[in-house]
């Protein structure tokens, strides 16, 4: 691997009982990246998101992460303690339902300000001013903050879930379709969103989609998988506009142009 | 008594109980799994304290039993007659007399010294029940030291109400390590427990749980660097022995409105007024016509 990956995966295998979901997968990705991981239906790409972000152990293979101060960690023989600090800090994951990362009793600024508490901050009004800050950032009106997630629309959820997770200033975060389940215009407003704070922030993203427009907007590479194996890999543009492997061919040709 | 064995528990028991005793003062505020057993008790009436007490008991071991601070309440009252009758110890309501104290609500007035035990009784060991259903989750929790949680629930509070809302079990940290709840006395009871010179014991019989502070052991309230621990009391003196510095109790007396504050520790309040100390609604010790008294 290189001197600068910030993730990296070198033969990561994953069986489920006579199901391989996962065949001697390499992934690597750098600092400030965006890298989207395309496929059908069971071709293996939660699954491998799960297992590069230590929530599923591989059968085989390693993932190792690069810390701020370039010390290497290889992320499924950490110790569990030091796996849970990173992803309360450095990390971050977004999920498809936001229901499952949100706590839907607990108001939308006590949401924004958990990972600030479990960081160990202990000042009320801090806390408070950086959620107000992030409900701005992510397009959420700051009158809202005391207001409980369960009031807030499908769209307003997602970009809660956002403003909660990047609110550490994560310098990695895995996105499991985070445009999924919402209609087309507040697929395009959450993802002009995701854009811009990746941007501005130079947050590495490792993003799961089904959607080749998805990744064609905020991927910089793109690695395609099909039965657990990755196909085809490289820069968005070139995979996308110049398809090698048939598999690529196909998904890029049978996406609708409206 | 005959037919029972001392202090009412089998030997191996109390031995099963001591180790998981002695676990918990060695990992101060960790909660350590137990054989709880069937006790002559309804669960929350204190079976886990009993339990604990039986197993620490000596034959020259002097016991007081305080229930919301007083040592004349039902519960206090069964429960030191319970150990005098099965262990055939001595028993006071005199905490600086007192080699074990069991109590439930309170931590008493009068400061514990070296060498005593206070055993409390716990209804609910796990301090983040409300907010984490999951045992397993909060077991990981513990173990990670992970607990955002607690302080998202303090932000909650102060974000609706202007205040931490919690006045009694108010959860602590022990030794800088573990989140603990310290049973439900007041949080005005909490300070007390922060380098207490006795060892500090915790049962809970239905949820099978014991834990610990040991003597000399940094226990501290949650709180924000803005919104500090409050310690709540009412904003009285004890009408009976004019105490500032107690926690009071809260007495209707008539359908009229009339109230009393009283101290909620019994000995306290009966220690100071055998000193001569008398409050606005008290009579002095040895008068006639102590009406007040009687609400007691």
């Amino acid at each position: 691997m290189s001197e600068t990956t910030l993730l990296s995966a070198r033969g990561v295998s994953l069986s489920f009982g006579a199901i391989q979901a996962l065949v001697g997968v390499d992934a690597d990705l750098w600092p400030g990246e965006v890298l989207a991981i395309v496929g059908e239906s069971g071709s293996g790409k939660t699954t491998l998101l799960n297992v590069l972000s230590g929530r599923a152990a591989p059968g085989t293979g390693a993932v190792w992460y690069r810390t701020p101060d370039g010390q290497l960690l290889d992320v499924h023989t950490m110790p569990a303690p030091a796996l849970r600090r990173l992803h309360r800090s450095d990390w971050g994951f977004v999920h498809q339902d936001p229901r499952q990362n949100l706590r839907m009793g607990v108001t939308a600024g006590g949401n924004v300000g958990e990972r600030l508490m479990a960081q160990g901050s202990r000042h009320y009004g801090h806390i408070r001013d950086a959620a107000r800050d992030w409900l701005v950032q992510t397009e959420i009106d700051p009158k809202r903050i005391d207001d409980l997630p369960r009031t807030f629309s499908g769209g307003m959820l997602q970009r809660l879930q956002i403003a909660r997770t990047l609110v550490t200033h994560p310098r990695l975060v895995f996105m499991d379709e985070p445009t999924g389940g919402l209609d087309v215009s507040v697929q395009a407003r959450l993802l002009d969103l995701i854009r811009s704070l990746v941007a501005r922030f130079g947050i590495a993203v490792v993003l799961v989609t089904h959607d080749i427009a998805v990744a064609r907007l905020l991927a910089h590479r793109t690695m395609v998988m099909q039965g657990g194996r990755v196909v085809e890999t490289g820069l968005t543009d070139q995979v996308l506009d110049d398809p090698q492997h048939a598999y690529t061919q196909l998904l890029v040709s049978s996406v609708l142009n409206a | 008594m005959k037919g029972y064995n001392f202090a009412y528990l089998d030997e191996q028991t109390k031995r099963m109980i001591r180790r998981a005793i002695l676990k918990a003062v060695a990992i101060p505020g960790h909660q350590i799994p137990f054989g709880s057993r069937e006790i002559p008790l309804p669960y929350g009436w204190g079976t886990g304290g009993i339990q604990v007490t039986a197993a620490i008991l000596g034959a020259d071991d002097r016991l007081k039993v305080i229930d919301q601070g007083a040592d004349d309440t039902t519960n206090a009252v069964s429960i030191r007659r319970f150990f005098a009758r099965t262990a055939d110890v001595a028993t006071t309501t005199k905490t600086a007399d007192a080699t074990v104290i069991q109590t439930r609500h309170r931590i008493p007035e009068t400061a514990l010294r070296d060498g005593q035990i206070i055993v409390y009784q716990v209804p609910q060991p796990e301090p983040m029940y409300r907010l984490e259903p999951s045992r397993v989750e909060t077991r990981r929790m513990h173990a990670l030291a992970d607990y955002g949680l607690m302080h998202v629930k303090l932000y909650e509070d102060i974000a609706r109400l202007g205040h931490i809302g919690i006045s009694y079990d108010y959860p602590v940290m022990v030794n800088a390590r573990y989140l603990m709840a310290p049973s439900p006395i007041p949080a005005f009871d909490n300070p007390k427990m922060h380098m207490m010179p006795a060892l500090q014991l915790f049962g809970a019989g239905r949820e099978k749980r014991i834990y610990a502070v040991p003597p000399y052991t940094e226990v501290r309230s949650l709180d924000f660097v803005d919104h500090p621990f409050h310690p709540a009391r009412a904003p009285h003196a004890c009408g009976l022995c004019g105490a500032g510095d107690s926690y009071l109790d809260e007495v209707l007396t008539d359908d009229r409105g009339g109230r009393l504050f009283v101290c909620s520790d019994t000995d306290y309040c009966e220690t100071r007024r055998a000193d001569g100390q008398v409050g606005a609604e008290g009579v002095p010790v040895g008068m006639p016509g102590g009406a007040v008294e009687a609400t007691q």
